[in-house]
């Protein structure tokens, strides 16, 4: 039996606005409680909500990005229900008239399993609308009692809203981390996970081949991209379980544990819901006008999909390697301030893709906090393709600059790691090393070439590792045949 | 209390009854002349209250000492040359309007220890004016009610005749200003709540356009239709008041971007070539004769000041009580969610989980009324419901509001009735809601619409029961931002006739 | 047009109001009587008419992202029910 897999996502995405979507409080994390629980925050009698236009420039970008309609007038709307992290009793949100209409996302999948190779998909967006965060409840405080800390009440949200267009959990990871990428890289959220800037709810559905649309679950809150994938994973394995063995599947918001790896359906918000949605009397139609989206179109820049294929056709990069320097904003950035300066693409690629990568890695950083920068960088790899430096003395440039800091070529002048060029000072040290090794010059030419590593060996260590690689192949080469 | 004020007034019955029935502008020219402080008048107002709101139950709270403050930096700020029109002169404030550091009910046990820590935009504007707040008057809880009967603090009685109410919401403010317990008052006005009360007390009200008045710091009922104005003994003293109330604020975002202007620069202009409108529909069945008759003598002494009289039909009037019995208790349920007992006002003292507090806290907080429009406001808005109730009231809404756009395209201003009869007595309408929402019938179309409504005394009604005749209120609607135009039809029929001067007895 | 005692229940709950049996009947009369009032409404063609949600045709006036808002905590906090380390206190909440 074939089972199809149909999943479509909610993310919740932080904009990175100085204040809330609907007052002047901070929206600065980790501060102590409540105390950025403003008047408005807390909703004290009698305030009342003013749009940011922080958060509504934020959302027009978003939107220019994913080619989406920008609705000219959109609608706040309150929904309604009880909730001790709902200070109002109700979340200002956008409800039949979002300021986002339908836009799509071009996604890079890179198959889990098998030799299945990567491909490339369209994921449709339905919306992405602007709305107010809750707070946040801390348990454990008092016994029996939970504790409500408002400073997250009134941060600015844009809940982006796929189609069910993904069907594996392969598909929906590499949705979520390209929008990932792409609220970074325009700039509109910080996208921290830790910090729940990159909140996502998954609904999975199943059904066998040609049969209609499943019942869906919701796993909610999912904020590591390793997480979403074991949930998803779980969950479809539980919901073909569930039905083979003759059960049903019922809607359900439902939760993962990290730890146990397992679903699990949640217990609070008791009664069917009916939000009683209406819209805010409080907050007037946010129009759109056109200057403003002239204004942000402009602030765009070029967007991942873009520079990816600028990679692959005018620098002639494979798509792999265009996709990693795309990851994330800095990076392509970082690319491009070396490659200007440096002018070989490809070197650059494996530097930074390799290199630069793996020590960013292995130091747990990203790209933001590398402590190498791009002039930096870029003048180690220039002494790299003008041929001053070997590939291996460009590592050792590498590891000073990225401890120490410093200059390329100061480095390499205190270390000494200019490679020997001068092709006099070359045919000499090799002549020498056929002068004194006429036995195995005579096995290597009577056909032994496995013996010509040998001889690089000698006129490396002869040159103290200076000579120039490719000059001193090409020397040995000549003066070995005689 | 202090008793200083009263004993040197007191002494001289006649400088007492001088102030308290003096205009605005002749109090401002009293304290400018020094011939009076504003610490001294403001003991003479506290010492009225403390005599008469045991009787009345006008205020809920009085705090002397921040009051003569106030009064003194203002009697320092006239001395220094600064002062404004109402600098120094006591208003009493609708408890609806946070006071930081006053307690501020809204009327309700929700809110019967809620120490407001900001002040409201109009608290703020009347500070800045440099006048003294007197105290926080007594209203509907959360403004729900036509008759101040819903109040969690009791009744406010009116003063022309104690049996009687004084109307809805703002009753305490309208009881303050006909007995002369300040010189004048802040109201708001959601369906009539400024015009009624104004009319059943024998004052002057105006409610302005929406969105002229700030409603940041004023407790919420309905959020689109609320709105702020002042309640005092003449047109003339009202101007003032608004000059001070309105004004842009960025706090709110239905508060309007417009010049500031003075409501008082066209009170002189004669009314010669005046066009009012007439509305068939209000002097149809259900409006008491006497009013009635009081309203048509009014409109003949407009006629003598140079007025025409044109016909006008509003024909939606009747729909405006069911279309704003929808609207109102929609936004109402919602605005009033916030108060759940979790971080301020009333909650329950005993509880077994949190779905439990939140209830017993909120049947303990609200009253029946409020109770019942949460109820009609949760229904109208609930799953299956919402087209056929609340959106089908959002376009009866547009309806009326172009109804009046119709009107005006006839005549400059709408005159009418503000309320179908004089006031009734407490606990008259107490068992029917649908009655008492009947009431406000001439009233409720002009919030819908979002234009700007005044009530005047124009005479008084047969005797009632209590043997008393009581006040007749003639409202005066007009096209959006025409204020100053209403105020100036509203003073030269108060420069002609003397209803405005008219008092209880007693006072 | 008259609510069944099932409808105000429902109402009671969704708007957390606690209501015993007499209470609930009480309203339903009430609420019943006050239907009917409303129901002059359905008679009423509106079709094409646009709904009205707020008394003027304006558009919503923006803010600009500047911080203007200082910590407030303890002057908020002094008019709480009840509060413990800065937070607000309530009983507990299951996920």
């Amino acid at each position: 039996m074939t089972w199809e897999i149909v999943i479509g996502l909610e993310v919740h995405t932080q904009l990175s606005t100085n204040t809330k979507i609907f007052s002047g409080a901070s929206t600065t994390y980790g501060a102590e409680p409540n105390t950025q629980a403003d008047a408005v925050s807390i909703a004290l009698p009698g305030v009342l909500p003013v749009l940011n236009k922080g958060a509504v420039e934020r959302a027009v970008k978003f939107g220019l990005a994913v080619g989406a309609h920008i609705a000219p007038r959109s609608i706040f709307a309150r929904k309604n229900y009880f909730y001790p992290d709902l200070p109002k009793g109700y979340q200002i949100s956008q409800f039949d008239l979002p300021v986002v209409g339908m836009g799509s996302l071009t996604i890079q999948v890179e198959p889990l399993s098998g030799n299945a190779k990567p491909y490339e998909k369209v994921v449709r967006i339905t919306r992405a609308h602007l709305e107010e965060d809750a707070g946040k409840s801390v348990h454990g405080a008092t016994q029996g009692m939970t504790g409500v800390d408002l400073n997250r009440a009134g941060t600015p949200l844009l809940e982006i809203v796929s189609e069910p267009d993904m069907c594996s959990a392969a598909e929906a990871v590499a949705y979520a981390k390209t929008l990932h990428n792409l609220v970074r890289w325009i700039g509109i959220s910080d996208g921290n996970m830790q910090e729940g800037s990159f909140r996502c709810d998954v609904n999975v559905s199943v059904r066998r081949k040609g049969e209609p649309l499943g019942t869906r679950r919701e796993i909610k809150n999912l904020n590591s991209f390793k997480y979403m994938q074991q949930a998803i994973d779980y969950e479809v394995q539980w919901q073909i379980d569930t039905i083979e063995s003759g059960g049903k599947i019922h809607q359900a918001t439902i939760l993962f544990n990290p730890d146990t790896g397992e679903t699990r359906a949640m217990r609070s918000k008791e009664d069917a819901h009916d939000y009683r949605y209406f819209p805010d009397p409080d907050l007037l139609p946010l129009d759109i006008t056109p200057e403003m989206l002239e204004a942000m179109r402009a602030t765009l820049p070029e967007l991942p999909e873009a520079r990816r294929a600028r990679y692959v056709n005018e620098l002639g990069l494979s798509a792999y390697d265009a996709a990693s320097l795309t990851s994330s904003r800095e990076m392509a950035d970082f690319f491009d301030a070396c490659v200007s300066v440096v002018g070989n693409a490809k070197l650059c690629a494996n530097w930074l893709i390799g290199e630069l990568s793996a020590q960013l890695n292995r130091d747990g950083l990203d790209m933001a906090q590398c402590p190498v920068s791009a002039q930096q960088m870029s003048g180690m790899l220039a002494r790299i393709a003008d041929n001053t430096i070997s590939n291996a003395g460009g590592k050792d440039v590498f590891r000073t600059l990225w401890a120490e800091g410093g200059d390329a070529d100061l480095i390499i002048d205190s270390k000494g790691l200019k490679q020997v060029s001068d092709s006099g000072a070359i045919e000499a040290l090799v002549d020498e090393i056929i002068a004194t090794q006429a036995d195995k010059v005579a096995e290597y030419r009577s056909g032994k070439d496995k013996l010509f590593g040998f001889f690089v060996g000698l006129a490396m260590k002869a040159s103290k590792g200076k000579a120039n690689p490719a000059q001193l192949n090409e020397v040995l080469l000549k003066k070995l045949a005689g | 209390m202090a008793r200083g004020g009263f004993f040197i007034l007191a002494s001289f019955p006649s400088l007492l009854n001088k102030m308290i029935n003096a205009s605005l502008k002749q109090l401002a020219d009293q304290l400018a002349a020094k011939k009076i402080s504003s610490v001294e008048l403001t003991k003479l107002y506290l010492d009225q209250i403390a005599t008469h709101n045991p009787v009345y139950n006008a205020y809920l709270s009085v705090n002397a000492k921040v009051s003569l403050a106030q009064a003194a930096a203002a009697d320092e700020r006239i001395a220094s040359g600064n002062g404004l029109p109402l600098t120094g002169i006591p208003i009493a404030q609708k408890d609806i309007f946070c006071a930081k550091g006053w307690r501020t009910t809204c009327g309700s046990k929700m809110l019967a220890d809620f120490i407001a820590p900001y002040d409201a935009h109009v608290i703020e504007q009347f500070n800045r004016a440099g006048a003294v707040n007197l105290g926080k008057t007594n209203m509907d809880e959360f403004a729900m009610g036509s008759s101040n009967e819903t109040s969690y603090f009791g009744p406010v009685r009116n003063p022309w005749n104690q049996k009687a109410v004084p109307g809805g919401s703002s009753g305490g403010a309208a009881s303050a200003v006909a007995a002369r317990l300040c010189a004048a008052a802040t109201g708001t006005d959601t369906g009539g709540s400024i015009r009624q009360p104004a009319s059943l007390c024998g004052i002057t009200g105006i409610k302005p356009t929406y969105g002229t008045v700030s409603r940041y710091g004023m407790i919420a009922f309905a959020s689109s239709l609320d709105q702020a104005g002042p309640m005092a003994k003449s047109a003339e003293d009202c101007a003032l008041m608004l000059n001070v109330m309105t004004g842009f604020d960025e706090r709110d975002s239905t508060s309007l971007q417009r010049e500031k202007e003075d409501y008082t620069r066209d009170l002189t202009k004669p009314l010669a070539g005046l066009r009012i409108g007439l509305p068939k529909e209000f002097f149809a069945e259900g409006l008491s004769s006497d009013v009635g008759a009081r309203i048509q003598e009014a409109i003949a002494e407009y006629r003598k000041l140079g007025a025409s009289i044109v016909g006008i039909s509003l024909p939606n009037t009747k729909l405006a009580v069911p279309v704003y019995y929808v609207l109102a208790p929609a936004e109402a349920s919602s605005n009033l969610s916030r108060y759940d007992g979790v971080r301020y006002g009333h909650r329950a003292d005993e509880y077994t989980d949190l779905a439990d507090m939140y209830e017993k806290s909120r049947s303990q907080g609200f009253g029946e009324e409020v109770k019942r429009r949460i109820m009609i406001g949760t229904y109208v808005l609930s799953h299956g419901y919402y087209d056929a109730y609340y959106l089908q009231a959002q376009k009866i809404r547009r309806l009326i509001a172009q109804d009046f756009t119709d009107a005006f395209k006839q005549c400059d201003v709408i005159m009418g009735p503000t309320s179908p009869s004089t006031a009734f007595n407490l606990g008259e309408k107490g068992d029917d809601p649908v009655q008492m929402y009947l009431s406000d019938i001439y009233t409720i179309a002009v919030n819908l619409a979002g234009l700007p409504g005044m009530s005047i005394p124009c005479g008084f009604g047969d005797a009632c029961a209590n043997n008393t005749a009581m006040p007749v209120g003639l409202q005066i609607i007009g096209n959006y931002f025409d204020e100053a135009r209403m105020l100036n039809v509203a003073h030269q029929y108060q420069l002609a006739t003397d209803w405005h001067t008219r008092r209880p007895q007693g006072f | 047009m008259s609510l069944s005692t099932a409808d105000v229940q429902k109402v009671a709950r969704l708007a957390r109001l606690a209501m015993n049996n007499e209470e609930i009947e009480a309203a339903r009369v009430q609420l019943s009587g006050i239907f009917e009032l409303i129901a002059q409404m359905q008679a009423v063609d509106t079709t094409g008419i646009a709904p009205m949600s707020h008394a003027q045709d304006l558009s919503q006036r923006l803010r600009e992202d500047c911080v203007t808002e200082t910590n407030q905590r303890e002057l908020f906090q002094s008019i709480a029910p009840q509060v413990e380390d800065g937070l607000y206190l309530v009983p507990q909440v299951i996920e």
